[in-house]
Formats: structure tokens, sequence, C-alpha cells
């Protein structure tokens, strides 16, 4: 797809320079803009919508493929497909690594907890559009030079061009910058231990003066159906005990109550079971 | 179609970030929101470049990309420790500069 | 020659250094050093008057630059002293008189305690005056005149437990100052107007300046001369003054310092020239003063106070005299002198009255005591045939010539004035001979005070009788040595100027006229105390005396208008400040402490609320740059 966009640019560059004075794109282009234009805006709804936020990171790695099309469209190839490699590729699996971190399956309220928060942000947002679009409304915009000239010894080349010579400055302090965050998540991320780690021997003389669990804590509980890490081991009067869940589902709460699962399921074969044998059961009545 | 509707869907696509930086209280979602926001400009940028006829505005695109890489790598580090130390990850919680 | 004019300062400056901070091993000889030192300056006045009659009329002027105050671009001020021939005259009435009443002051405060120091205050007085009637400048002259002003209050108040006599030297100290002001204010304009203070220089650029401008300067010079002087509207505090040591008054408050308004208004004679307007209030002010001193004068009953209502209404015809220009500065001066000599002697006698009669100042309790003191009745006597203005004496010849001038002034004006120096002079003689009869005709009238000790009067010392003496020698012959072929005339001619009015009756007429009011005075004043005797107890009186005895209500005026519209003004200031300035300082505070609490509320912690309002900023920015745009 890709490479049919370049050559459709490249067709587009063609005729550029009778098309100065009145700029407009081919049919095929539009066409595309109006589809994927469309795609991008629900993305990005739904980004902003969405409950859980890996569906908020899909939709908006979805958003962000459409834009790289569209910088295809435009002319600039080598930030098309940096756009996928880097944003796409790299950024987004980073979001997605944390989202993972914060738990997948949490999913938001949306609920507003700050009074006219809501409001004012629609206010804000429709009045900033608004004002966004009368701006370009209003700025004459109708002569579009193309790119057939600068792109005309590759766009790559073009762009390195400039970096190296014009941008070169800027360029440089992007790589200091791009380190210094390197560095910068590191010391945030990075926990130094200021005492020595626990040896075994230690942990389990700890547990015996504290004296609150003695034994090794109880194995999650075991239910066939499920992946039962989330799952809390009864205890035997029946109740969910949470000290059979790791602490990091616990703090997630993501632990599930399958407690009264066995008797729900027993209650329905039950039914079932009446169900299929309700001839006999009638004919009981009758018999009595 | 002229090539200026480009620009009204970078425009569409920014007030969405933006609404979504107000409304969402995940700190994960609501720097999905200002990487959006900060791709609506790319695509402005490259707009423009478009219509002058030079290749500044993917430059300039192409160091927003940059810095936004770094910025977003500072960013999940920073919402990880808040996470860690805070076990959520609502901006609101972080509500301790008010008077 | 010139380096001895600075002796002249010098001399009594260093005796009131040496007495001042010498201590009580001084006590013995202190008085002694006062008056050799009071004695050399006038000696110095003396060799240097004798240079200056060796010399002709135009090199007598001679001057001395000491160093320069005040180096400053653009700014200069010297110390450098100017001696001609008005500063002569001052010189020598100065020292002269000054040397006269140190000697009196031996013999009359023999018995404080605190002489010494009284010596040291008369000579730091005698150093300041100097200084004032010396300095070629006004900023010079202003350190004089502050200085003078220093020494009457410390003289003023030298009995300073005595309540009435702090409080007295203490409302001199105030009403002086708001003179004082008027010269500071003057100073400051002649410096914006001729970048100056020197006299030679402003006196000569009068011609090529604004005539508002000199008028300017010329009220306020009045109304320094009317603080020092005493006249109408700053005149309250001399009557109150005479609570000082009777020689004090004889020299500070009659003979010099008073006078020292005379002086500058005659000093500054070009700027008053150039500005009829400032010339007019000073005549104005002078005849009113006139009057008014004289009014008050017929009414006290104590022989000091009568006094200086007698020096207020004198003064009042030297700067009636001043304020006529040309024709009435030399008359001014000389009656000034005149004036310094019987004026003295008077003071000095009534000193002397006082010393024999236990300090008793009330008239109405002497009587009769011509028997007592002759040598007293004498000199009194001619001082007051002097100062009534009999043929032949001092007074006759300068007030005659002042109330010529006055009427020479010419028009309405002339005649205004001319008959209030007319009736001033029957006034005078009326006071004069009213004094002169309680105190030395009709029967004794004192009786022993409280504690049993009746007064016995005796003749005084020879120390105070002698300067007595020597005054009622210059009382009878000064006025006649000037004025018998216009020799005081023509001695101060260069200086001052000189126009001959021509009055539009006769000289011989005016002469005649001035001698009958006098005549007439006596004559009332005969009728009035010489035939009935006089009541111990002062009768009612008229509305008129009673206000007069009241010093004419100054006080009351002052207090009324000055001293309640002050607190009026002061309590109406706190109330605005109070109402408005305060009310507005809280209101804003207020109104701040209720809109930061209301904004303190968008405040509140959430990140996504500072974003709301970020997002809003960036909102109105665009609009704004469309709307920039647009228009």
């Amino acid at each position: 797809m890709t490479a049919q966009l370049a050559a459709h640019s490249g067709s587009l560059a063609a005729d550029a320079g009778a098309l100065l004075a009145a700029y407009s794109t081919s049919t095929g282009e539009a066409v595309q803009f109006w589809i994927l234009g469309t795609v991008a805006v629900i993305g990005a709804l739904c980004t902003v919508l969405m409950k859980k936020s890996v569906h908020s990171a899909l939709c908006l790695a979805g958003t962000m493929i459409v834009l790289a099309v569209f910088y295809l469209a435009n002319g600039a190839y080598f930030l098309g497909i940096v756009q996928v490699v880097v944003y796409t590729g790299a950024i987004m699996m980073l979001f997605l690594f944390v989202v993972m971190l914060v738990g997948v399956t949490a999913a938001d309220s949306l609920k507003e907890t700050i009074k006219g928060q809501r409001w004012l942000a629609l206010l804000c947002g429709l009045g900033f559009g608004i004002l966004l679009c009368a701006g370009i409304g209003n700025a004459s915009l109708t002569e579009f030079e193309g790119l057939a000239q600068a792109n005309a010894g590759g766009n790559v080349e073009g762009l390195a061009a400039l970096i190296f010579t014009k941008y070169v400055f800027a360029f440089e302090i992007t790589g200091a910058l791009l380190i210094t965050a390197a560095v910068g998540a590191m010391v945030l991320t990075h926990r130094e231990r200021t005492e020595r780690a626990k040896t075994q021997r230690e942990l389990a003389e700890e547990r015996v003066r504290a004296n609150k669990q003695l034994p090794p804590l109880p194995a999650p509980g075991v239910y066939a159906r499920h992946n039962a890490v989330d799952i809390a081991g009864l205890l035997p009067d029946g109740t969910p005990s949470e000290l059979t869940v790791i602490s990091t589902l616990r703090e997630r709460g993501q632990i599930r109550d399958v407690s009264d699962q066995a008797i729900k399921d027993l209650k329905a074969l039950e039914q079932r079971s009446g169900e299929r044998l309700g001839r006999e059961g009638r004919e009981e009545e009758a018999a009595k | 179609m002229n090539p200026v509707n480009y620009l009204y869907l970078a425009a569409l696509l920014f007030t969405i970030g933006a609404s979504g930086v107000l409304i969402r209280r995940n700190a994960i979602v609501v720097f999905m929101c200002i990487e959006l926001m900060l791709n609506a400009c790319n695509l402005a940028f490259v707009a423009f470049s478009r219509m002058h006829g030079n290749l500044d505005g993917q430059i300039i695109a192409f160091f927003t990309m940059v810095v936004a890489a770094a910025e977003v790598v500072v960013g999940l580090a920073i919402i990880v420790s808040l996470f860690r130390s805070r076990h959520s990850a609502s901006v609101d919680d972080a509500s301790l500069m008010k008077l | 020659m010139d380096n001895l004019i600075a002796l002249l300062v010098a001399a009594p400056l260093l005796g009131a250094a040496v007495l001042l901070c010498g201590g009580r091993r001084l006590d013995a000889v202190g008085h002694w050093i006062g008056t050799v030192l009071a004695s050399a300056s006038f000696v110095i006045g003396a060799i240097l008057f004798a240079d200056m009659l060796g010399k002709d009329e135009e090199h007598r002027a001679i001057g001395q630059h000491l160093f320069s105050w005040i180096p400053v671009e653009g700014f200069q001020a010297d110390v450098a002293f100017q001696l001609d021939q008005l500063s002569m005259t001052f010189v020598l009435l100065i020292t002269g008189v000054g040397s006269l009443i140190h000697v009196y002051s031996i013999g009359y405060m023999e018995h404080d305690e605190r002489r010494r120091r009284f010596f040291g205050y008369l000579n730091l007085f005698l150093a300041a005056m100097l200084l004032l009637v010396l300095a070629d400048n006004y900023l010079l002259l202003y350190v004089g005149w502050e200085g003078v002003g220093l020494a009457s209050y410390l003289l003023i108040g030298f009995w300073q437990h005595k309540p009435s006599a702090a409080t007295a030297a203490k409302k001199a100290f105030l009403v002086n100052r708001v003179g004082d002001m008027g010269l500071s204010i003057a100073i400051m304009l002649m410096f914006t107007t001729f970048g100056t203070f020197a006299f030679g220089p402003v006196l000569e650029a009068t011609g090529e300046t604004g005539e508002g401008k000199l008028t300017a300067i010329g009220l306020m010079l009045l109304l320094a001369a009317c603080g020092k002087s005493a006249q109408v509207p700053l005149q309250s505090w001399l009557g109150d003054a005479m609570e000082g040591p009777t020689p004090v008054s004889a020299l500070i408050h009659a003979a010099t310092m008073v006078t020292a308004g005379v002086y500058l208004i005659v000093r500054s004679g070009e700027i008053f020239n150039a500005a009829p307007d400032a010339q007019l209030v000073t005549t104005v002010v002078g005849a009113v003063t006139l009057l008014f001193g004289a009014i008050v004068g017929c009414a006290k009953d104590d022989i000091k106070k009568a006094l200086a209502g007698s020096t207020m209404s004198q003064i009042g015809y030297m700067i009636l005299a001043a304020g006529l220009g040309p024709i009435g500065y030399v008359f001014a001066i000389m009656h000034l002198v005149t004036h310094g000599f019987f004026k003295a002697g008077l003071f000095l006698g009534a000193g002397s009255v006082m010393h024999g009669m236990n300090d008793e100042v009330d008239m109405r309790k002497y009587g009769g005591l011509r028997k007592h003191m002759p040598v007293t009745f004498v000199t009194f006597g001619l001082g007051y045939l002097a100062i009534i203005g009999f043929p032949g004496l001092s007074g006759f010849f300068s007030k005659d010539k002042i109330i010529e001038a006055a009427f020479a002034k010419g028009g309405t004006e002339g005649w205004i004035l001319g008959s209030v120096a007319l009736l001033g002079a029957a006034i005078t003689a009326f006071y004069m001979t009213r004094v002169m009869l309680m105190t030395f005709f009709g029967e004794k009238r004192w009786q022993p005070d409280e504690k049993g000790n009746e007064p016995h009067p005796h003749e005084s010392p020879r120390s105070m009788t002698i300067p007595m003496i020597v005054l009622a020698f210059g009382s009878v012959f000064a006025g006649g040595f000037f004025g018998i072929g216009d020799r005081f005339l023509h001695w101060l001619e260069p200086v001052t100027e000189h126009a001959h009015g021509h009055p539009p009756i006769g000289a011989t007429a005016i002469t005649l006229s001035t001698v009958t009011v006098m005549i007439v005075g006596v004559g009332l004043a005969y009728l009035q105390y010489g035939r009935r005797p006089v009541p111990v107890v002062a009768p009612r009186g008229s509305l008129l005396t009673r206000a007069a005895r009241r010093d004419l209500l100054q006080d009351d005026f002052n207090h009324v208008v000055l001293v309640r519209g002050g607190e009026h003004l002061t309590r109406s200031l706190v109330y605005v400040d109070h109402t408005l300035v305060d009310g507005v300082v809280n209101g804003t505070a207020a109104s701040m402490g209720g809109l930061s609490g209301r904004l303190r509320k968008l405040q509140n912690g959430y990140a996504r609320s500072y974003a709301v309002s970020m997002f809003g900023g960036a909102a109105i920015l665009i609009a704004a740059t469309l709307l920039m745009r647009a228009v």
C-alpha cells in the first residue's frame, strides 16, 4: 500500500508545476482521505472514551497508522515509515507494557469526580476546535506548492541534507535529550537497595517472632476451568481466603471469587436434570 | 479535494486529544491523549511542508517525534514510580498541590 | 584695617565660649571677662569708625573675606564681612549700648548665682548680632538672625525656674520661627532668581527682575522683619519677653535685636524700591503696629510691659519709614539709633526702679519715687522727654522727620500715614507721661508685701547709674547731633540713597503740629493721672482699656484662630485619615482577602483543573489572534 501511495504521490509531483495556483489533490487521495480520516477520528474518540486503557492504546495505535498513511500521502515518506516503526512499534509497545504493569483488565470509571470539569472541558474543547477551524479557514491557504521539487533528489536525502546542515545543532541537542531521558527514566524507576537482602533463615525467624503465619502461605485455589492464580482458595468452611492470592493481584483488586461457583453449578445441574426428568416428576405427582 | 482538509483533521484530532486530557483520570490514557495531540501537530507540520514546498516542516515533525519519544520514556517512568508508591494510576490522587 | 572686622565678632564670641565652657571656676571673674570683651569689641568698632571717617565717601565701605563656607559649583556661600556706613552705625550702637548694659548688669545681676552664664549669653548675643549686621550675604545674615533668636530665647528664659519665663521664652522662639520661615523662603527665592545670596549682586540685579518675584521676596523679608521686630501680626511675643532680666529687655528687646527687621528692610532697599506693593504692605504694617503698640502701652500697669508696648510702637515708626522707600530709609535708621539710646535708658531706669522696689513692677504701687532715686528720676525723665519728642531732644529730630516723610509719600496714602504717625505721637506722649507720673510723682503707694517686707526705695549702685547717665546724654544730644545740618543723612546717604520728600504742607507746619499733639497728649495724661491720686487697684476701665490690658486680644486671637484652627484642622485630618485613607487601605486589603478566598478555590490541586484553565487560555489566545487579524 505504501509503495502504491508513493507512486501516487510521484504522479502528483509530475503535474505539480501545472497546478501551482489552485492546487487540488487527485480523486484517489480524496477518497483515501475521507475514509481514513473517518477511521482516524473514530480511533481518537475511542482512545478518549474506552474504559480500559489497553483498548485505548490499541485505538491510538490504529489512529497512528492512519496518520502514517497520511504522511506518505503528503510526500513525507521517511516520516511515514518512522511513524510506523517508532511510534506504533516502539512507543505504543512501551505503553502496553506499562498498561500490563498497572493491570490489563482494570477498567476506569468514567464518572466525573471534579465538579463542572466535564462541562468546562467540553466547552473549552468546542470553543478551541471552532476557533482553530475558523483560524484555518480564515487563512488564505489555497495555494499549495507541492513537494515535487523538494523531493526531487529523494525524500530521505533531502531530509538528511537539512538535518546535517541547517538543523545540525538541534539534531545534536535532541541526541543529548534522548540520552538524558534514558538516564532519567532509569533514575526514576530504579530503586536502590538500602539494606542487605534478608536471607531465608532470617525471614523464617522473623515470621516465628511475629507469630502471624507460621506455616507457608496457602496455595491459591484450584479451579480447573481457569488460570487459577487470581482465585482465592477456600477455607474449610467454604469462605475464600485472600492470603492465598499474591499481593500484586490483591492490590489491584483482581481476585475472582468462585466460592459460590460450585453451588451455582450444582443448582444449574439440578435444574437441568430436573427438566430432563420432568416427566418422571409429573408422573410421580400424578401417582400421588 | 483541497489539502487544507488535512489541517482541519489535525485540528480535530488535537481538540479530541486535549479534551481527553481534561476528561480522563487514568494517567496512562492522559498520556496517550498527549501523544495524540503531538501526532495531530505532526500531521499539520507535514501538511504545511507540502503547502510551502520545502522539507522544513517534516524536519520539525521529526524532531517532535524524537522529543515525544524522550517524553514518553520519562513520563512512563514517572507513572510507574507513581503507581508503585500509590498503587493507583489516577491523576486525581496526586492532588497535594492545593491550599 | 580690613582684618579687624572679624575681630569685632570674634571678641564677644570668644567671651561666650570662655564663659559658657569655663565652668564655675570663672564665677568670680566671669562678668569682668564678658564686659571687657564687649568693650573690646566697641573699641575695635571705634577704631574702624575713625578709620572710616578718614576716607572719602566713595571708599568707606570695606570688606573681609574669611573663608569659603559652602564651595559647590553654582552654589557659593562665603563667610565674608562687609562694613559700610550702615553696618558701622549698627556696630557702634550694638557694641556701645551693649557695653553699657554689660556694665549695668554687673550691678543688676550681683545677687544672681548664675551671673557668669548670663554674661556668656549676653556675649553670645553680641556676637550673633554683629554677625547679622556685618554679613555680606543673606545666608550669613541668616546665621546671625538665628543666633540672636537663640540668644533671645536663652535670655528671656534666663530665670527658667519661673514657669512664666520659660513659657515666654518658648513663645518668643516659636513666633520668631514663623518670621524665620519667611527669611529662609526669601533666601531660597533669591537663589532661584539671582543664583547668589551676596548683597552686592542681588541688589544690583533687581533692575532686571520681574516685579512679581521681587514682591514675593519683599513680602517674605517683611514677614521675617515682623517676626524679629514684633510687628503685627507677629507681635505677641514682645510683651511676654519682658519676663527676662531688665538688662536683656533693654539691650535685646528695645535697642538692638528687635531693630534687626528694620536693618533687613533698609539693607534690602533696592528690592523694596522695585516692589511698590511690598512697600505699601510694609507701611501698613508699620502704621498698624505703631497704633497697636501705643494703645497697649496706655493700658499696662506693669512698667516693663508699658515700655514694651512703646518699643513696639516706635519700631512701627521705623518700619513705616523704611516702607516709604528712599525718602524714609535714613530716618528709619536715625530713629533706630536715637531710640536705642532713650529706650535703653528708659529700660535701665525701670530696672533701677525695680531694683530699689524689691522687683515690684506694678506702677500703681510706686508713686513719689523722685525723692528716693534722684539719678534714676533725672535720667528716666530725660529719656521720657526724648521719646515724646520734646523739642531739642533726640526723639524730636528723628520722629519729626519720619512724620514729614510719611506726609511726603503723597496722595491719600500720605495723608493717612502722616495722620496715623501724628496720632501715634500724641498717644506716645500720653502713655509716657502716664508712666512718668505714676512712677515718680504723686503720693507713695507701696505697702508691705505679704511677708511684711516694706520696700525701701534707694538709689542704685554706681555701676548701674553710670550707664544710665551715659545713655541719658545720648538721649539728649544724639538727635541734635545727627539732625542739625543733616549730618546723619550725609553719612548714610551713600549706602541707602536718599530722596528728598516734599510734604504737601510745610515742614514747619508739621513740626508745629507734632509739638502740639505732643502737648495735648501730655496734658490729657496730666489731667488723668497728675491731678487725681492714682488708685492702687486698677479700675475696671472701658472696653478698650480692658482689651488693651490683654494686649488688644492678640493672644486670644492667636488662640482662637491659630491654636483652635490648628486643632480643628488636625482633627478633621485625623478623621479623614481614619475614615477615608484607612478605609481605602483596609477596604483594599479586605476585598483582596475576599477575592483571594474565592480564587483560592480554583487551586484545588487537581492537575486536570489546571489543564482546563491552560486550555481555555490557549483558546482565548487564538481568539485574540483572530480578532487582531480581523481588526
